[in-house]
């Protein structure tokens, strides 16, 4: 298993980060075949040499492609080196690597393609307030409605890709605003793949506070909706959907 | 008569210059065709302001002017919107070929890690072959 952790200008919080996920690989006995490796973004400070100093390999964009880039590169890293299975966890401490065991669990026991380790689930107190909280409820219902599954927190970052969803998410993982959240969870639900999520509990973020203005709600709900819209009246998933079955196929 | 001559410098200036940055290979071959297309359009406005009048009444537009901002219009939006899609379509393989360069990069920094020390330590790896004096 791989362990992406997509960076933007982290240089800061990675250190503590990487050394806790090495903390957890350790004594976890699932994760021992576990590997990490650093995207950073087209970071302007040091997040690429910090990695590399705690001995962790990087895959250094040379310009800012977003979130959903970064792990783009970070999926074809795993499809080439032949990982089975993709974690994505932030760089900015706000997720326990602890969690990662849980993610991996829930994928075995109900053989599901993308975990999604999920905030307003029941673990730890992390809550959204006011209209926010509003705007990602309407959103968690119609991507609940949309992958068969319940979600209840569709715009986590912390999720765990099988084999068949780093195939792909390889091919296809969107670069756009929400596109690595909303629009990726589509693209995977209409190519056939199992969507869960998992409780976690988050720890809250070094710098940079959600805003709980309802114009920015507003703004946001309006464009997580646009996403969804446009990603859902895509026809491309078809083509997606047969070029997994053929790649299975040729595999078998 | 001045104002046909305006037009007409107007036009034979959008076509010089259409003409000269395709010479100069500054528009690449796939946009020339409708570049082309506008440059002989205007000059035929240009040069002949008869056609206008005669296009209006066709189509059944009663001022000629009016035809003639219509088709602009037009000509701009589809000219914005495959302007939009060429973009579109850079920014991908901007992204692909950025991806493409970190994972290079990285594999780069595999190998390299894999030879042992280049030759300093080991006079027989130099590329020259020369015994060390």
């Amino acid at each position: 298993m791989l362990v992406v952790i997509p960076a933007w200008n982290e240089e800061d919080a990675l250190p503590g980060v990487l050394r806790e996920v090495r903390a957890v690989c350790a004594t976890e006995q699932s994760l021992s075949a576990t590997d990490v490796v650093v995207v950073s973004d087209g970071s302007r400070d040091r997040t690429a040499e910090v990695a590399r100093a705690e001995g962790v390999p990087v895959l250094d964009l040379p310009i800012n492609l977003g979130v959903g880039g970064a792990m783009r590169a970070g999926f074809k890293y795993a499809l080439r080196h032949g990982y089975d299975a993709v974690v994505q966890l932030d760089a900015d401490g706000q997720h326990d690597p602890a969690a990662i065991p849980a993610l991996l669990g829930a994928a075995h026991e109900h053989g599901a393609d993308v975990v999604i380790g999920a905030r307003f689930a029941g673990a730890g107190s992390y809550e959204a307030r006011g209209p926010r909280r509003a705007a990602m409820r309407v959103l968690a219902r119609v991507l609940s409605r949309v992958t068969g599954t319940r979600l209840t927190d569709t715009t986590s970052g912390f999720k765990l890709a099988g084999p068949r969803a780093v195939e792909l998410f390889a091919a296809e993982y969107p670069a756009e605003y929400l596109g690595d959240t909303v629009e990726s969870l589509v693209i995977a639900a209409r190519a056939g793949l199992e969507i869960v999520q998992v409780p976690v509990a988050m720890r809250p973020r070094q710098g940079g506070r959600p805003s709980h203005s309802p114009v920015h709600a507003a703004i946001f709900l309006g464009r997580a909706v646009l996403a969804l819209v446009i990603a859902l009246s895509r026809p491309s998933s078809h083509t997606a959907r047969a070029r997994l079955h053929a790649a299975a196929e040729v595999k078998a | 008569m001045r104002g046909y001559l305006t037009a007409l410098v107007v036009c034979a200036l959008t076509v010089g210059t259409i003409g000269y940055l395709l010479r100069s290979r500054r528009i690449r071959e796939k946009y020339a065709a409708s570049w082309i297309a506008l440059a002989v359009a205007v000059v035929t406005v240009g040069a002949v302001p008869s056609v206008l009048t005669w296009l209006a009444t066709l189509l059944g537009v009663q001022t000629p002017v009016n035809l003639l901002f219509l088709v602009s219009g037009v000509v701009l939006l589809i000219v914005c919107v495959q302007f939009s899609v060429e973009i579109s379509q850079l920014e991908e393989e901007t992204r692909t070929l950025a991806e493409e360069i970190a994972l290079l990069r990285l594999d780069l920094e595999d190998v390299r890690s894999q030879i042992p020390q280049q030759g300093a330590a080991d006079p027989d790896a130099r590329p020259s072959g020369a015994p060390p004096a």
